[in-house]
């Protein structure tokens, strides 16, 4: 009974980030400036971690932890070189 | 769904109650990026999905391993660890951005836009301090 429920909430779970993802998308493609798209794909990158652990927990498998963290990482490192680049001109000086 | 493998009855539940609110929370950060209005409004409801979202998230997941490896799992630390330390500087980075390319328009909004503080009810001089 309760692995069901864990099935079915794994499964809700998987939904319920995707729905995210589809709402930062749209804020991405209607953003009406550049720091909103900037501020949409910060959060698509953390939705899409967030849905490659929920991957994880389902194929029980810790391969998708690292991929995870190299998303974490690199998701960083680009919204701090775009919001450089929106305040200076230029991203590496 | 292939490959879940039977736990026992507490932690099945304590996985999916803390799976299940992670992506919730995560849905209405989202959501409340598409709705808000302005720019200084909107980068407050993706942090919902980043601090508790993914928390609940990573929970959940060193729950279930722990529990399936019967050892403790503990390696999702560093994703919290680094997402706690880097979203808010990237939302501050981000911020400061928008704020310098509005004033650089003249649009920054106006200090005064704000509702006022208690201190400023009670003192009109903004300094904080009762007159009487």
């Amino acid at each position: 009974m309760s692995m069901t429920i864990l099935t079915w909430s794994l499964m809700a779970a998987q939904f319920m980030l995707a729905i995210a993802m589809v709402c930062a998308c749209l804020r991405m493609f209607r953003g009406p400036r550049a720091q909103d798209r900037v501020l949409a794909m910060d959060s698509l990158y953390l939705n899409g971690m967030g849905l490659m652990l929920v991957f994880g927990i389902v194929s029980g498998s810790t391969l998708y932890f690292e991929a995870a963290l190299v998303i974490a990482l690199l998701g960083f490192v680009s919204t701090v070189a775009l919001a450089k680049f929106l305040m200076r001109g230029e991203a590496i000086e | 769904m292939i490959a879940i493998k039977t736990l026992p009855d507490w932690a099945a539940l304590l996985t999916a109650f803390l799976v299940l609110a992670g992506a919730a929370l995560t849905m209405i950060g989202a959501i409340g990026l598409v709705r808000f209005r302005s720019f200084y409004e909107r980068v407050h409801a993706p942090t919902l999905g980043a601090t508790l979202g993914i928390g609940g998230v990573l929970l959940a997941s060193m729950v279930y391993f722990s529990v399936s490896e019967t050892r403790p799992v503990v390696h999702e630390i560093l994703i919290a660890l680094f997402v706690t330390v880097t979203t808010p500087v990237t939302m501050l980075m981000l911020t400061q951005a928008t704020l310098y390319r509005d004033r650089a328009e003249g649009k920054a909004p106006k200090i005064t836009d704000a509702p006022p503080l208690p201190a400023d009810v009670i003192t009109p001089d903004r300094t904080g301090v009762r007159q009487d």
